[in-house]
């Protein structure tokens, strides 16, 4: 008991012990972890420079002109961001709460409802940032290799924004996940998710929709991320990247909030 | 942050029987021991205790006092209101009305505390699946803060404990139900604490993983462990507890000892008749009807079950003696000590597990 002293107020450090069993399932299976690091490479390699070179280049809102793999790659960032959140969020959280009755248990301890939120949604952030860590590490090879895909100084912030996404979107999984009432229900989210990935501007400027369309895709939370992200990467930041992350951390936040409310609604009957 | 606390603020405990004034309706099962028990010296502490789910009433202002090193059981069948009396004891269901303090705190307002202290183990094993039998006990730990090297000390001493130490590095999913149980109350005991709520634990065990359990339940009494439980099993309320009440459609309707709850409600033995169906007419003779005259003045009471009639009397070797007099034929006839199993019926008609 000692040592609890030294460490984190209770409030902060409850919280964290969701992460630990969760690192611990992981230390059976840590390759489950990998599988998705490869797949925003994989659009990477296929869409940035197989596609990019039929395309060639792509025109920024500042006017310059820039290789088709440097506008790709932070859209493709910002969806990796995106989808680790959903992974954890979606089906993983699912399986706690529904199946494995876990959550149940953790609240016969001092762990409140609200640590385990707060838990699953660092841990959900944790696993996001391994890909986010992954993808920035081959752009940075790449880099090296005199095919630079970020250029900007302001390039660096593209980790704590991707963080913004992935916060953003663990929030609004996971409180849509709270209302899934069986494995089917999924395929509703996917149904979100696959459209905002193919049009949000991820693979070609929203200039191409018409005014009305292009409000639209603007209000939608991958649209915020893509857009914020690719603003640091290339060097083209507006007013708008306050909006973006404004958006994306009330939204992690009013779901964090509604995650609580159906929490305790599902597990304090 | 904006996540909720555990019990919703200001909706529990707010009922009419907040505070110290007891109606008088909900007096009537505290005779002795309870009344001179106050609510901070009481492990558990109980008046009015109701719990609604909408329009359904799973716990109907209940009260009872729990003392600190006592082993307490719940009594009754499914449905009785039992789990949700323990759900609230554990903090994890509002009260809907009534008070309840648990060592003197109020769920609503110290759920943390009060589980800090307090070990649970459940109806259904909400062990971790994903974990093996070790990391279930040490990440246990962890919920409770206990530091890393605390919780695998106190980890390894308890799988001793439970005789789980060569399945430690196994997974959770082949154990058997007995040892799914054992490493659930390891579980619970985890965080040293000074009580165990037990929810029906062994219900779907085998008579030898039962016995294992209640002996260790029976150290942790020694050891000064206050113990919760509910059972149908009335051999287990006979066993483990020093008082229980017997609960019955959201109400208590007994509260004492084994003993004096038997000797209150149901005679010293039992006789138990078995009249063959075939035998007589069409099977006429079990049919209570036919035997009344017969048997009138035998015995203090009768109960019909659909297979036997029991007798309640003293002496049950006379009493059969007597029926012999009479004429009847019964096809067997047993004489056995009165059980809690007795009280239940005599209380409510029916039987303990339907």
């Amino acid at each position: 008991m000692l040592a609890l002293r030294f460490s984190l107020p209770q409030a902060v450090a409850r919280p964290t012990r969701m992460v630990e069993r969760n690192t611990m399932v992981y230390r059976h299976s840590f390759m489950v972890i990998f599988s998705g690091f490869f797949e925003p490479l994989f659009y990477l390699f296929s869409m940035g420079f197989g596609v990019g070179a039929l395309v060639g280049s792509v025109a920024l809102t500042d006017g310059r002109s820039v290789p088709y793999a440097v506008f790709v790659a932070p859209a493709l960032l910002a969806s990796s961001a995106m989808n680790g959140a959903i992974y954890e969020t979606s089906n993983n959280f699912f399986y706690k709460l529904k199946y494995a009755k876990l959550y149940d248990a953790v609240i016969s301890t001092p762990m409140s409802l609200g640590d385990v939120a707060r838990g699953e949604i660092l841990w959900a952030l944790l696993r996001g940032s391994l890909y986010v860590v992954g993808f920035l590490a081959v752009i940075a090879v790449l880099g090296l290799g005199g095919l630079g895909l970020i250029s900007s100084p302001l390039g660096i912030l593209a980790f704590p924004a991707a963080m913004v996404v992935g916060f953003g979107f663990a929030g609004a999984g996971m409180a849509a996940t709270t209302f899934v009432r069986k494995w089917q229900d999924f395929d509703f989210l996917q149904l979100a998710i696959m459209p905002m990935f193919l049009f949000s501007g991820t693979f070609y400027p929203i200039t191409a929709y018409p005014p009305a369309l292009q409000v639209f895709v603007e209000c939608t939370p991958l649209y915020r991320g893509v857009h914020l992200i690719r603003a640091l990467t290339t060097g083209t930041p507006d007013v708008w990247i306050a909006a973006d992350v404004i958006y994306l951390i009330a939204m992690g936040l009013i779901g964090l909030w509604i995650v609580g409310k159906r929490l305790h609604r599902l597990l304090l009957a | 942050m904006v996540i909720g606390p555990p019990g919703p603020p200001g909706t529990a405990c707010a009922g009419p029987f907040s505070g110290n004034t007891v109606p008088a309706a909900h007096r009537r099962y505290h005779r002795g021991v309870s009344e001179t028990i106050s609510p901070v010296d009481s492990a558990i502490h109980a008046r009015g205790l109701t719990k609604r789910f909408g329009a359904f009433t799973a716990v109907d202002g209940v009260d009872f006092d729990v003392a600190p090193g006592e082993a307490f059981g719940f009594l009754g069948p499914n449905g009785a209101g039992k789990t949700s009396t323990m759900r609230m004891i554990g903090t994890v269901s509002p009260v809907t009305a009534g008070t309840l303090t648990v060592f003197g705190l109020d769920p609503a307002h110290n759920g943390p505390r009060i589980r800090s202290r307090v070990g649970v183990v459940p109806q259904a094993d909400t062990l971790d699946n994903e974990l093996s039998v070790l990391e279930n006990l040490l990440i246990y730990g962890r919920y409770f803060g206990l530091s890393w090297a605390e919780s695998r000390r106190r980890a390894v001493e308890l799988l001793d404990f439970v005789q789980l130490t060569e399945r430690s590095g196994d997974q959770v999913e082949p154990l058997s139900g007995g040892m799914k149980r054992r490493l659930v109350i390891a579980r619970a005991l985890i965080n040293d604490p000074e009580m165990l709520l037990l929810d029906e634990p062994t219900t779907g065990l085998d008579p030898q993983a039962r016995h294992l359990l209640w002996d260790r339940l029976y150290r942790l009494k020694q050891r000064g462990v206050t113990l919760c439980l509910t059972t149908h099993y009335m051999d287990e309320a006979e066993q483990l507890c020093d008082r229980l009440v017997v609960m019955d459609k959201a109400k208590i309707v007994a509260e004492g000892s084994p003993r004096q709850l038997i000797e209150q409600y149901v005679t010293r033995e039992v006789l138990e008749l078995r009249f063959n169906r075939d035998e007589g007419d069409d099977g006429a003779a079990d049919d209570t009807s036919q035997l009344d005259g017969q048997l009138d003045g035998l015995a203090e009471r009768f109960e019909q079950l659909p297979d036997r009639l029991l007798v309640y009397t003293a002496d049950g070797d006379a009493t059969a003696a007597a029926a012999f007099e009479r004429g009847l034929r019964p096809a067997s006839v047993l004489v056995r000590r009165s059980t809690l199993e007795d009280v239940f019926l005599r209380l409510t008609g029916r039987s303990l597990i339907e």
